[in-house]
This record gives structure tokens, sequence and C-alpha cells, in this order.
């Protein structure tokens, strides 16, 4: 466990739209520690990206707008930096891998340039110099470097996001956020996508959050586990604990709902109802109109965090006694 | 900076990337000019640009006859042996002022094409980037589009007195704004791909995003409205001197030699006819160019 490297406290975003309030994150608390990797699910439309946004200082305003809350990076305040200062921290301190490479590069610049123009942006270098670190971060996420001069309409989507991570990790950051990095991709290219981005994550001893639905790729590369819903942190964890013994009965629910290896079954069994729209939150827990244990206490107030075993944390008023092996 | 940092970036190294960047930019010209030959009239346009830049540029000596010696014994020739495009009805050869009266048009043309393209993307990026700007700035533009480009021709220089330097801010007055549009249409979409969120992401400033991310991917359709644009103010800058607001007499321009030989057009058609045609050829070439330049210039139609 190294020191605390990002601290997320009590976030709040909001979104207005023609006078329509929209809670996109509610009092979200999240830690990431140096180096560890640490995985944000939840169902779309739970706040995931809106976090990273809010972390990145990029949250589009007008409509969104941060109403309270505190994002501190290495001690300091980010929501506090003017846009100079967040320019230099994105890119370098906390670099960012988007959902889709097929549009996240730009079709009219060569892959290499892209890479070195981050390099350019954050490290005195000359372009020459610039140039061949782009060529070896090229090699470094498996690409030839003689492709260097080559349009990304030559490269295929996995190659692209490797391309895109080329460009992310190319002035080695404290922080990655990869915001569903591997969505866009099939099966296979996923597994090769997310083995690079582990290995050149312990490599650069990079802390990674790694924002995603699928719960088998966290389970694959990450240590710690955050759930998040209706843009709340509802149980958060080592990945050990949360899917071994899933406390909040949102997560139990999401891993029942999952098909077995080993049971026949014709139909899964989901959450019954939807989330609830944002811009209309029931009061107290967001989770209780789905709950099967909800009392009065949960329609009253939000639950806080609890915490169950050292380091795993759940929201929830009416958490199982015993932890329950799933 | 883990394996990548600790290697020392040495000289060689450095020559190295250096050649291959230098190699790089010429295979892009290179690639360019490779997709544009494909295009037959493209390059056919783009040799009688070249032509007509060579005729404009070296008049003196490729001129037979000095466009302003009038000769009263060879009237109202037809086009024939000794003046292959005939004689005005002063006796001056129209061969002669046709090629000298290229000048005033391709400098006219590319001149007021020029300054106006670059005015309008920088309002186009500028109202696309910006959304507080927006509005004032586009409609301004839509004010002078509203109104029938000749008449506020027509309106500018009846205001600011008939000279070539008040011909051509008139020209550009009222192309910029098709450059506007086009440049901001084009720059609104581009805004909102998600290249344009990752380059934030990694930190680029708006002017960066604006002119390494932004512009470049509005190329194809800036050349198209240079090349349509260029087409357009020569033919306008030969209907103002047609109607006596342009370039005046005896200056060999071209829309005024056609206004001077409107009077003898039953008898003697070569008058008008061929700076006419004169006309007609540099517009048109200066589209199929712009077409041939638009593809060649896509990256992504690599065929």
């Amino acid at each position: 466990m190294g020191d605390k490297l990002l601290e997320i406290d009590n976030l709040t975003v909001h979104y207005e739209v023609n006078n329509v309030v929209v809670e996109a994150v509610t009092g979200l608390s999240l830690d990431i520690d140096n180096g560890e990797t640490i995985g944000l699910v939840g169902e779309t439309g739970a706040g995931k990206t809106t976090t990273a946004l809010a972390v990145l200082g990029l949250i589009p305003d007008p409509p969104g707008r941060v109403v309270g809350g505190e994002i501190r990076f290495e001690g300091q305040n980010l929501l506090g930096k003017s846009s100079r200062q967040m320019r230099s921290i994105r890119g370098s301190a906390i670099s960012m891998v988007f959902q889709d490479p097929m549009t996240s590069l730009n079709p009219v610049i060569p892959v290499g340039d892209q890479i070195m123009e981050v390099i350019l942006l954050h490290e005195k270098m000359s372009k020459a110099q610039a140039a061949v670190k782009a060529q070896q971060m090229l090699e470094l996420v498996g690409i030839p470097a003689n492709r260097y001069p080559e349009y990304p309409h030559q490269f295929s989507g996995g190659m692209k996001q490797r391309v895109m991570i080329a460009c992310a990790l190319a002035c080695n950051p404290r922080l990655l956020i990869a915001d569903e990095p591997t969505t866009a991709l099939d099966v296979t290219i996923q597994a090769q996508v997310l083995e690079l981005m582990g290995n050149l994550k312990r490599e650069f001893d990079t802390a990674m959050l790694l924002i995603t639905h699928d719960l088998g790729v966290v389970a694959d590369i990450c240590e710690k586990v955050a759930v998040m819903y209706a843009g709340t942190i509802v149980e958060r964890g080592t990945v050990r604990n949360v899917y071994r013994f899933p406390r909040h009965p949102y997560t139990r629910g999401l891993f029942k709902s999952l098909p077995h290896l080993d049971v026949d079954t014709d139909r899964l069994t989901p959450i019954p109802g939807s989330m609830p729209d944002p811009s209309n939150l029931p009061p107290g827990c967001p989770f209780f109109p789905r709950c099967t244990f909800h009392t009065a206490e949960c329609e009253a107030g939000r639950p806080g965090l609890v915490e169950v075993s050292p380091g795993h944390v759940v929201a929830c008023f009416n958490i199982p006694e015993a932890p329950v092996e799933l | 900076m883990g394996t990548v940092g600790k290697a020392p970036l040495d000289t060689q190294q450095a020559t190295a990337g250096r050649a291959r960047r230098r190699a790089r930019k010429q295979s892009m010209v290179a690639e360019v000019w490779r997709k544009l030959k494909k295009n037959t009239w493209a390059v056919g346009s783009l040799i009688i640009l070249c032509l007509l830049l060579i005729l404009a540029t070296f008049a003196p000596w490729l001129t037979p006859y000095d466009y302003r010696v009038q000769d009263y014994d060879s009237v109202l020739l037809p086009p024939g042996k000794g003046h292959i495009f005939g004689t005005d009805n002063f006796g001056r050869d129209i061969f002669s002022r046709v090629v000298y009266g290229s000048r005033y048009t391709v400098l006219i043309g590319f001149g007021c094409v020029t300054i106006a393209a670059f005015l309008g993307v920088v309002f186009g990026l500028i109202s696309a980037y910006f959304p507080k700007l927006d509005n004032i700035i586009m409609r301004s533009m839509d004010l002078i589009i509203g109104m029938p480009t000749m008449s506020l021709l027509m309106l500018l220089i009846a205001v600011m007195g008939i000279s070539i330097t008040n011909l051509v801010i008139a020209l550009c007055v009222t192309t910029i704004p098709g450059f506007a549009r086009v440049t901001r249409a084009q720059a609104l979409t581009i805004k909102h791909q998600e290249f344009i969120e990752a380059a934030v992401a990694m930190g680029a400033s708006d002017a960066r995003i604006l002119l390494k991310h932004i512009l470049p991917n509005s190329w194809a359709p800036i050349i198209v409205q240079y090349t349509l644009g260029a087409g357009q103010v020569v033919l306008s800058a030969a209907s103002l001197s047609f109607i006596g607001m342009g370039i005046q007499a005896p200056t060999p321009e071209w829309g005024l030699m056609v206004s001077q030989g409107r009077v003898y057009l039953r008898s003697h058609w070569h008058m008008a006819i061929i700076p006419g045609l004169a006309i007609v050829l540099l517009t048109f070439v200066l589209n199929y160019l712009g077409d041939g330049l638009r593809d060649a210039l896509d990256p992504r139609l690599n065929k």
C-alpha cells in the first residue's frame, strides 16, 4: 500500500439543462493509491465517465458544473487550479484513454506525430528527440517503429487503441484513466490490450482507474473495485472481497444476474426495475425502489459508507450480518 | 520514465529520426501528387492554369504586339494570320490584350480569394470554437449574404469610389462569408469528435486544437470553396468591369473587353467572345482543379 495519489472527496456534479438539474454524481468519495489499479464499474449513466472527466477538469461547462466536493491529486486540490495549470497536468501527470479508438485519433495526422505532439507539449525536447521517443513508445506498445508515418485509417482498432495507450503513457503519467478502453474491441483483441495495459502499468509504475461495465475485465487486472450506482459508490473493496462476498444488495444483484458456466440457465436473473432518472432521484438511498431488503430507514436518508471488513466499505443500512459467499 | 526515459537519446538516433521525418514530409507531397495525377481533368486544369500563369508572368516576351498600340490600318480584323485573335475597333491586337489582361484577372482573382479565405477561415474557426462570439460573427456574415452580391458590390464601390483597391476590398467583403460558413460548419462537426476530446485530455491548448486538429481536418471544403470562390471573383470582377464599375479603359481587363466588344457583337463577334472564352476557361479550370485537390488531399480516399 503506497500513499494516496488521488483522493476524491464528496464530489457532486450536476448538469443543468432547461432548468432541470441532472445529478450525475452525488457525494462520491474514492481514493487511489500510487501504482494501484482500481476498477470503477456500474451501469450506463451511473456517472462513471463524469467522475473521470471531473478529475481531468473536463466537465463540459455549460451544462455541467462541479457543485461540491474536492479532488486532491498528490495533496493539491485540482478543482482550484487555473485552466493553464490543468492543461499542464492533463497528459503528463494524469492522462486518459478513451472508449472508441476509431475516433480518438486525428485522421489527418500520422500516428507517430500524434504521440510526438503529446511529448512536445509536456517535455522540453527537440522535435527530433521527441520523434525518437515516439518511435520507442510505438515499439513499446507492440507496433513496429517503421509505421510511424502511417495514418490512423491504416491501423486496425486494436492497434489504434495501442497508439492511444502510447500517447497516454508517453509522458509517464502517475495516473491513467481508462474509460472503457476495450468496449469497442473484439474479445481476443480486448485480452491483448488489457494485458498490454497491465504490463505497461507495472513497468511505468502508474496508477490506473479503469472504467468499465465488464466485471470480468475488472477481475482480470484490477486490485480494487468500486461499484457505482446512480452517481455514487455503493460498495468498494479489494476485488477478492467484493467478488467473493458482495454485501450491497445492488452488487449482489449484479453478480446474481451473471450466467454461470456450470449451471444450465434459460433465463438470467436481472435486478427488477431500472436505474432512477438522475434528474429525479428518489429521496434516501437511490437503490431502495429496486431493493428487496428496503426498510423505512432507506426511504428517509441516504446511507453512508460503512466498513464491513478492512478496506471493504458498503453504503447500505441493512448489510447482511455475516458475509455470504455467492 | 520506465525503460524509455533511461535510454539515452544519442545524436545518432536523433539524426535518424530527423531523416525519417524529412522523408515523411516529402512523401506526403508525393502522395497528394500521386493521387492528383490519376485525375485527368485536374491534371489538365493544372496544366492550363500553369500556362495562364506563365502567360501572365512573361506577357511582354510572349505577345507579338504592344497591347496599347492602336493601328487604324487594321481595325476590327477577324482572327487569322498576323493577328491570331483579330483586332479591336482601335486596331489593337486582341491576343496581346488577352494575355496582358490575364495579369489583372489572375491577380484580382487569387488576391481577393486569398485574403478572403484567410479572414473567412479565421472568423469561421472562432465562431465555431467560441460560442459567445458565434452570433456576432455569423449574423454579420448573414447580413452580407442576405444582399444580392452584385448590388452589394455596386453599393460598396459607389460608396468607396472606383479604383482597383476598392474593387479588391469589395470583392473580399462579398467572398468572406462563404469561407466563414464553410469553415464554421466543418469545425463544428470536428469539434465534437472524440479525438478533439482526447487532445484536450492530453493537455493541448485552445490554439493548438484549433490550428493542429480542427483546421487540418477542415481543409477539404475550404479548398473547394477557394477554387469556387476564385472562379466567382473572376466572374464578378469581369461583371463589374463590364458595367463600368471595375477596372477602367484602356486597361486590357477581360470583362471590360467583353463590354467594349458588346457593341460590335453582331458584326465582329470575336471582340467580345474571345475574352469571354478566356473568363470561362479560367473559371472552369479553377473548379476542376479544386475538385481534384479535394480528393487528393483526403488521406482517407486512398486509392
